[in-house]
């Protein structure tokens, strides 16, 4: 077992630090790129805290939709398969619902000030 | 060097020029600059662009129209009365900068956020979906016998090369599935009339003032096809930045700009506007994994590059907004 603290605590100490004490004193090309980094590390520290949780439901979601066991990468081909052949399509139960929550969980690490995003958290179902 | 080289070649064809100064490169890659300079000239100094792809770097990627084609593009757009940059020279051999072309710098803004947001831009808000569509029915109109050599593309053919795209990249996603299988089954079929597309009309290649657009920029994906391919891709929702309930570029109804274009005397077609839009959206979902491509294999290992791969997600919300709409309640 590691020592504390988590590689979240970690990352998101050196984000903070960047973006209060180092971003002001940076100008031009490089203050954009240390804003794009600083977003990159902040992606990370959401994907440390809620990947886990996403990828268990969506595991759970894949093998009761696909009748099979397999990894989320392995279950994630068959059902990709599975669309482009025509054997899975928006009539199929729960396909709709699971793309959905799978897109709402990628969004909320990816880009949780999305617009659209936003939008669809604020409505039903979300 | 550069104003050194730019002003040998500006003194063969700008009469009284005596030098270049302020050269200054903007963007590109490494197969493709952008460089601003000013020409040095006793009527008074002349703002200048350079895009070019410099010696060595020769061929242009399949997609891409060239830079020779593109010239002759701004030309004839400019001829025809759509605000694009005038050319003022097409680069020679003996120029010794590689080939491309130098046009004349337009004043004005192309950052999406500032035109949305802005002040300056208020009185420019209101008009711009009505103008863009002008504007589209402008380049539309430009007579074929006087283009350049373009590719043909269909709706098929896209499908088909986005699908490739898609499969290279080895990575699965199911909701790009879902919008293939929905395009293969929607593609309305050949266009009854082909005509020049810009291929890549959104925010960043349009130059906006106060007044509205100003130029059309970056010819580099025309090609000959449907017109309605312009107006889907406008109306993707990744270049409305935020403002996703007006559809044209963020500050726009598809109302206003089907008019503006129907006003200068051509036809729209909603439903194949439509499918462009949905076209438009894969599109960028799988441009962005092409980034993640290039940051993971290119030397430059761009961090830029790497987060836009992880914007992919953004098109898959919004196709399954397309495709998928829940209820609302």
């Amino acid at each position: 077992m590691q020592d504390e603290p988590t590689p979240k605590e970690l990352i998101k100490a050196v984000a903070d630090f960047l973006r209060n004490d180092i971003a002001p004193l940076i100008s031009g090309h490089n203050a954009f790129k240390l804003r794009v980094s600083i977003n990159a590390l902040d992606l990370v520290t959401r994907q440390l805290e809620l990947e886990e949780g996403s990828d268990t439901a969506e595991l759970a979601r894949l093998s009761q939709l696909l009748g099979q066991q397999g990894s989320l990468g392995e279950l994630n081909r068959m059902l990709a398969d599975r669309i482009a052949s025509g054997e899975a399509d928006l009539q199929t139960p729960g396909l709709a619902e699971h793309l959905w929550q799978t897109t709402m969980d990628k969004l909320a690490v990816d880009q949780p000030n999305y617009a659209s995003y936003k939008r669809e958290l604020g409505s039903k179902g979300a | 060097m550069m104003e050194q080289a730019l002003g040998r070649c500006v003194a063969t064809w700008c009469e009284g020029a005596t030098g270049v100064i302020n050269a200054a490169r903007l963007s590109g890659g490494a197969s493709q600059e952008t460089w601003s300079f000013d020409i040095v000239h006793p009527g008074g100094n002349i703002g200048a662009i350079l895009r070019r792809a410099p010696p060595g770097y020769g061929a242009a990627p399949s997609r891409a129209a060239g830079l020779d084609a593109e010239a002759i593009l701004m030309q004839r757009a400019y001829d025809a009365g759509v605000p694009s940059p005038r050319v003022l020279h097409v680069l020679q051999p003996q120029d010794e900068l590689g080939t491309g072309f130098i046009m004349a710098r337009v004043e004005g803004e192309t950052i999406p956020r500032k035109i949305l947001r802005d002040a300056e831009f208020a009185s420019a808000r209101p008009i711009l979906a009505r103008q863009i569509g002008k504007v589209l029915a402008g380049i539309h109109g430009l007579d074929p016998a006087q283009l350049p050599e373009l590719r043909r593309m269909t709706a098929a053919k896209e499908i088909d090369e986005f699908e490739r795209d898609y499969r290279s990249f080895d990575w699965p996603r199911p909701v790009f599935e879902l919008a293939l299988r929905w395009l293969r089954d929607h593609d309305p079929g050949p266009s009854g009339e082909v005509t020049l597309v810009h291929g890549d009309f959104r925010h960043g290649n349009l130059i906006i003032g106060p007044d509205g657009v100003r130029a059309v920029l970056d010819w580099e994906l025309a090609h000959l096809g449907d017109p309605m391919e312009d107006l889907g891709w406008i109306c993707v929702n990744s270049w409305r930045f935020g403002e996703i309930d007006k559809p044209v570029g963020g500050f726009g109804t598809r109302e206003e700009l089907f008019a503006g274009y129907e006003a200068a005397g051509r036809r729209v077609d909603p439903d194949r506007v439509k499918f462009w839009e949905v076209m438009g959206t894969l599109r960028w979902g799988i441009m962005c994994c092409g980034m993640m491509q290039r940051f993971r294999l290119s030397p430059e290992h761009s961090i830029e590059r790497a987060m836009i791969g992880r914007r992919s997600s953004e098109t898959e919300i919004d196709l399954l907004r397309l495709l998928a709409p829940r209820e609302r309640g």
